[in-house]
């Protein structure tokens, strides 16, 4: 997973207009052409990509702790090695973005920092609580189906390392989602508790769900540069429309009704109408009051410090092989 | 001892024998072995390959894409090397 539209102003840098190295540029990305690290690229380019994919890497790493609650309580051994799995990808998924971040000029070091400083945002999904096991398939449901709509464009965005790490996130994001689902599906034909608890976790995470494709076309107005140079492909409502319409089906299939009491099939528009969302709590969220910002940010922060004896023992003991390499 | 002191590693996977070993991405290590166990778990989560390799980073030298069309200009205008260049007149087999 996860990329969120944070929306914060991309770096319109002060362009000379019409220079001929910009010009050649912009011609590259009209022709279709890949951005690789090594090549010339304007700096608000540079730096709307650091942002964003370190912004997508930290949600993968933050994103692992709402799961992570509920591995040593998945019901069955089964579960639990599928959570276990899903999120093992998760932490791939961040290792990946890390890695194509760096290749833009940001040390892994100065991207732990701006995590752990609150000064990077993340998506604001994560700063929900997972209460109880249906929780796990409404995120696997409706999270990484919300992150799959969001990333598969991003498989051709403009930048090279970006769009080939999100060719292997999508490959391995559809097993998330079908994951999510079959818990979903067994809860609502399982006994009237189970189905509360499926429709109760639907209740909590729908809103959340749609928030993720970030604010509206109308308050979105730095989407254009973005657009322009590839790095997106289509606008948060479009994606967000995209989201609603294929999975209110799949709610429907379950059983399940949509906590929106807005929700209508839109026969002329082909698309289904929904309710608005509460911008509000969207940007209370982003601006660290949500449920559980502080909480995501102490784990982190706990499990960076208790590592730390980890990784200076890893260096210590490289070293000592080296010099013993070298007196051999 | 900060973080930055692990290098970064480049990581190449030949996906079944007969093939070349192909770069599938980059991670931070401290040394060869431990950049060959996080590969592992990092790149063959299903199977991709069947052989690592891990090459540190600052080994690895590369040529400079602005540099890039006068490196390969002269390769362009020598099309004589393509056997598509030479005329194969009609009745000629096996050429
Ligand atoms: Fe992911
Ligand atoms: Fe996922």
């Amino acid at each position: 997973m996860y990329t969120q539209g944070l929306d914060q102003k991309p770096d319109t840098e002060k362009q000379v207009d019409g220079t001929e190295q910009l010009v050649r540029f912009q011609a590259r990305i009209d022709a279709d052409e890949k951005i690789e690290p090594k090549d010339w690229m304007p700096d608000g380019y540079r730096k709307t990509l650091i942002r964003q994919i370190s912004q997508h890497a930290h949600s993968e790493i933050v994103g692992m702790l709402p799961e992570g609650n509920w591995i040593t309580r998945a019901p069955t051994l089964r579960r639990k090695a599928i959570l276990l799995a899903k999120v093992q990808d998760e932490a791939g998924h961040g290792l990946y973005l890390y890695s194509a971040t760096e290749t833009l000029g940001v040390s892994r070091d100065q991207l732990t920092e701006q995590l752990l400083t609150g000064k990077a945002k993340y998506s604001s999904i994560f700063n929900y609580p997972t209460l109880s096991w249906a929780d796990i398939g409404a995120i696997g449901w409706l999270v990484d189906g919300a992150a799959i709509m969001n990333q598969i464009p991003l498989c051709r965005c403009s930048y090279g390392p970006y769009a080939r790490a999100m060719v292997r996130v999508c490959k391995e994001e559809s097993f998330h989602q079908r994951q999510g689902f079959e818990i979903m599906l067994e809860l609502s034909r399982g006994s009237d508790a189970q189905r509360r608890m499926a429709q109760d976790a639907l209740n909590r995470w729908w809103w959340p769900s749609l928030m993720m494709f970030g604010p509206s076309d109308v308050d979105s107005k730095h989407s254009a540069q973005s657009m322009a140079w590839k790095i997106k492909r289509f606008s948060n409502d479009e994606l967000r429309q995209k989201f609603v319409d294929v999975t209110v089906p799949q709610a429907e299939f379950l059983g399940l009704t949509m906590p929106d009491t807005d929700l209508d099939w839109n026969e002329s528009r082909g698309h289904y109408d929904f309710g608005e969302i509460d911008w509000q709590e969207f940007y209370e969220v982003l601006k660290g009051n949500g449920p559980c910002n502080r909480e995501r940010l102490a784990a982190r922060q706990s499990a960076h410090d208790d590592g730390a004896w980890v990784r200076t023992a890893a260096v210590a003991y490289a070293q000592k092989q080296k010099r013993r390499c070298q007196a051999a | 001892m900060k973080k930055e002191d692990w290098p970064l590693f480049e990581i190449f996977i030949r996906s079944r024998s007969g093939l070349s070993h192909r770069h599938v991405g980059s991670l931070h290590a401290a040394d060869a072995s431990m950049a060959l166990d996080h590969a592992r778990d990092l790149y063959t989560r299903r199977g991709e390959g069947v052989s690592l390799w891990a090459v540190e980073s600052r080994n690895i030298a590369a040529s400079d894409p602005a540099e890039s069309s006068a490196l390969f200009e002269p390769a362009e205008d020598k099309i004589y090397r393509h056997p598509t260049f030479y005329e194969v007149p009609e009745g000629v087999e096996n050429l």
